[in-house]
């Protein structure tokens, strides 16, 4: 899967990272040279033990932490001057929706994004509909945030970064907390969305269903990258980085 | 039971819902100040105040017992003007025996307490309909077009956002606290002195929970382009059936004070 | 049951509407829009972009921890006020937009406090409350120097000032407004908050304990956001004598106390108010004045005092037949 030869970088890979690391102020290690190459398009899971370092690498990746190493995102190294351009372009969800929404109603929202961008109000208001549409929330605008049920928060947490139109999807554990009818429904939205993702989770049976790619992470290392088919069955390397078949 | 229980906005279609937040919070205002302004003894304009409270509940058909019920709340405090009833120089009505002496009421003491309570039963009830007329993030906007500092308003929000969030951390804090507590009705064990240090670190939890979270949004708000300024659409425009209302309840405040102060 | 324990409970601070007159709610509000106009900046100053949603959340905070609370005796319960934990915890400017926010929002969406009196409430609860809780703790640290103790003892020390000092301004603001008069309503408020500050304060120094072993830096967070301890004293100090010096003018029926105090007999003949700063009596020994100005508060406390607690368990009962 990742027989990149040098030189022969796909064209604007949208993530490239290389010789990434990431330690905590309180000294722990997160990240020890993490390599990692998305092309457009490409669907990929993140996954791996609590405390592999894989909700560390989404927030690198959206410009909220600062690691070591090289960060290129659509071709261009991530710095200061370019980090609020890019983060139009990345969107990350946080795995907890109550961090993610913090508007009184799910408009305000869904309209942040946008309204920040700068677009005009009328715009503002297309791609909050759009958005809306997007995740089955045709009506929802109007709502209060903690009137909702946990399954229509996480969507509504995911509308709130499409608004943005962005590229690439950064999904932190969409399905956790979800009760199986919220869960597939939720991967049925996702599924629709054209976008390039990367999601972290531990839900084995999304990866098997949505994400054609795995990188396992442990210990701050990527262990293992391919095929999403290749990786579920190897169940020596399942077994030693404390994941289960789907 | 539900912390959404807390919300006191009570969903609804009618005129008073319908009507625009800004003239809402003008009026109530409004209303709350002629209260505060007619001069005691005027009995007659707190009884037109108070057919203004009971039509526009009728009209909001939020409940007539419910806005009742709900400003009912402000009674116990009507204890502080209680002294004015002995404490007012005036004509004397009774003298009770009290510890040996005797404390007398006045006759202007009692004017005086009935008009504090009359007052603040007024403005309690328009504050309750307000409240329960208008959902909280249309008062947020409400406030920002009349002026308020704008990240005084974003506090606001942020503050009532995540009130229901950290109202259930709280909320399971206090069930997990009375599930290990062996006696039936909460009184738990140890000292008095013992269970407010134990409330304390409930608390200090509770801070440190939220402190972090408070860091999570943050970041969340900069992944969406948060730059330290804060921006919102800007507000429909007020309808013709906004200006009506708002000039003609306005207009009969204005007559109600000028009446109960000739 | 637990809907009783987790509904925000009523403090008996939060002034109503009705209770105070036009003009001292008018000049509560003076006090408020420059105390938080104030904040708004120097919180800004100090936590930049983070401010809106620091303070907002801790807010919230605030406002989830008042439903804490513990039993005291008798079905009785007392929880936290807050302001001189916010003010320790984020400094005293950010003490008090958190606390102004908390109050006004208590008032708006239940009606806990009036919309018209909410400058005096925000600066009852808020701006002397923090300022003064403030004030203290900096005093008490500056003695204890870098030992322990003086973070908890701060901590106990501020938080009971700071509820006393608050229910005596909220007590001036009812005396001026003629509601009651001053007499009787300082030592009665000063009284009931004396024991309600109790909670107060260990509740505080829990929640101080607490964090300064979980997360010591985040202690120091109020003192990096304001230097000049000492300075702080001296607000917290001048605050509370300005309330002091306020206090005996604050009837607009200065015969009112005295009238109590003469029916019951306290009182030959009262010539003068016994409201004035320094009384003419000379030192030591008081005099009958003095003495029946006390006595007619004593009196009025217990007055007060008992309606309150029957008032509070018919309340109390409603409430839990409710839930």
């Amino acid at each position: 899967m990742s027989a990149l030869r040098e030189g022969e970088r796909p064209m604007e890979a949208c993530v490239e990272v290389r010789g990434l690391r990431f330690t905590y102020p309180d000294g722990r290690e997160a990240l020890r040279g993490i390599d990692l190459t998305v092309a457009p398009g490409e669907k990929v899971a993140l996954v791996g033990p609590n405390g592999a370092g894989k909700s560390t690498l989404l927030l690198i990746l959206a410009g909220l932490l600062h690691g070591e190493g090289e960060v290129r995102l659509f071709g261009e190294p991530l710095d200061d001057r370019n980090v609020k351009r890019m983060r139009s372009r990345i969107g990350l969800v946080f795995q907890d929706p109550d961090d993610q929404l913090f508007s009184p109603t799910v408009f305000d929202d869904v309209a942040y994004g946008p309204l920040y961008a700068g677009l005009p109000e009328e715009e503002v208001n297309r791609r909050v509909a759009w958005a809306l549409s997007q995740m089955g929330l045709e009506g929802f605008a109007e709502r209060l945030s903690h009137h909702l049920s946990v399954g229509e928060k996480k969507r509504v947490a995911v509308a709130t970064v499409l608004s943005m139109r962005p590229e690439v999807l950064l999904l932190d554990e969409p399905t956790s907390g979800l009760d199986p009818r919220a869960r597939r429904r939720l991967i049925g939205l996702l599924a629709e969305l054209p976008q390039t993702m990367l999601v972290a989770t531990h839900d084995m049976r999304l990866v098997a269903e949505l994400l054609p790619r795995t990188v396992v992470l442990d210990g701050g290392r990527v262990v293992a990258d391919g095929p999403t088919a290749e990786i579920l069955s190897d169940e020596h390397l399942l077994e030693a980085h404390g994941l289960e078949r789907p | 039971m539900h912390i959404h229980a807390l919300d006191s906005y009570c969903p609804g279609t009618s005129p008073v819902h319908r009507l625009d937040p800004r003239v809402k919070l003008l009026l109530t205002g409004l209303f709350i100040l002629t209260a505060a302004l007619l001069p005691e003894r005027e009995w007659g304009a707190f009884g037109v105040m108070e057919g203004l409270v009971l039509l526009t509940t009728l009209l909001s058909r939020v409940g007539l017992l419910r806005v009742q019920r709900r400003s009912a709340v402000a009674l116990p405090f009507a204890l502080a003007a209680v002294t004015a009833v002995f404490a007012t120089p005036g004509r004397v009505l009774w003298t009770v025996p009290f510890l040996g002496g005797t404390l007398s009421i006045t006759e202007s003491g009692v004017v005086r307490f009935l008009s504090i309570l009359a007052r603040s039963y007024l403005s309690i009830q328009a504050a309750v309909l307000l409240a329960a007329t208008t959902p909280f993030p249309d008062l947020l906007w409400g406030m920002r077009a009349l002026r308020l500092p704008r990240p005084l308003v974003a506090i606001v929000g942020f503050l009532y956002r995540y009130l229901f969030v950290l109202a259930d951390e709280a909320r399971r804090m206090l069930q997990a606290r009375e599930a290990r507590s062996a006696a039936p009705d909460g009184r738990g064990g140890g000292t008095v002195a013992w269970r407010a240090r134990v409330t304390g670190s409930m608390a200090g939890i509770l801070f440190l929970r939220s402190y972090e979270r408070s860091e999570r949004i943050y970041m969340a708000m900069l992944a969406r382009g948060y730059d330290g300024t804060v921006r919102t659409l800007s507000p429909p425009s007020l309808r013709p059936t906004d200006w009506i209302v708002g000039a003609l309840v306005g207009g009969v405040l204005g007559l109600i004070l000028l009446w109960g102060r000739m | 049951m637990l809907f009783s324990t987790l509904h925000p409970a009523p403090i008996l601070m939060h002034i109503p509407d009705g209770f105070l007159s036009p003009m001292v709610a008018l000049v509560g509000w003076v006090i408020a829009a420059v105390g938080v106009g104030l904040a708004l900046w120097r919180s800004r100053e100090a936590l930049g972009e983070r401010q809106i949603p620091l303070m907002g959340v801790l807010a919230a905070f605030i406002f989830a921890a008042q439903m804490l609370n513990f039993t005291v005796a008798g079905g009785t319960s007392g929880h936290l006020i807050g302001g001189a934990l916010a003010a320790i915890l984020l400094g005293p400017w950010a003490g008090i937009l958190t606390m102004t926010t908390v109050v006004a929002v208590q008032a708006i969406l239940f009606q806990d406090g009036g919309l018209l009196v909410m400058g005096a409430n925000i600066t009852n609860m808020a701006i002397v409350a923090c300022l003064v809780g403030y004030g203290v703790y900096r005093g008490v640290r500056l003695l204890a120097g870098e030992r322990r103790w003086g973070l908890l003892a701060g901590g106990f020390a501020a938080a009971w000032t700071s509820v006393v000092v608050a229910a005596v301004a909220c007590a001036v603001e009812l005396g001026f407004s003629g509601t009651s008069p001053i007499g009787i309503a300082l030592p009665a408020m000063a009284g009931v908050h004396a024991l309600i500050g109790i909670g107060e304060g260990l509740i505080t120094l829990g929640a101080l304990a607490l964090i300064s072993v979980a997360r010591p830096d985040l202690v120091e967070m109020g003192r990096a956001k304001a230097a000049g301890g000492f300075r702080w004293t001296l607000v917290g100090l001048a605050v509370a004598l300005a309330l002091t010096l306020l206090s005996p003018l604050a009837s607009p029926y200065p015969d009112g106390l005295e009238r109590v105090a003469e029916n019951l007999g306290f009182i030959e003949a009262a010539q003068e108010a016994p409201y004035t700063v320094i009384p003419d009596y000379t030192f030591p020994g008081l005099s009958n004045e003095a003495l029946a100005t006390i006595a007619a508060g004593v009196v009025g406390t217990i007055i007060v005092f008992g309606l309150a607690v029957g008032l509070a368990s018919l309340y109390r009962r409603r409430r839990a037949a409710e839930a």
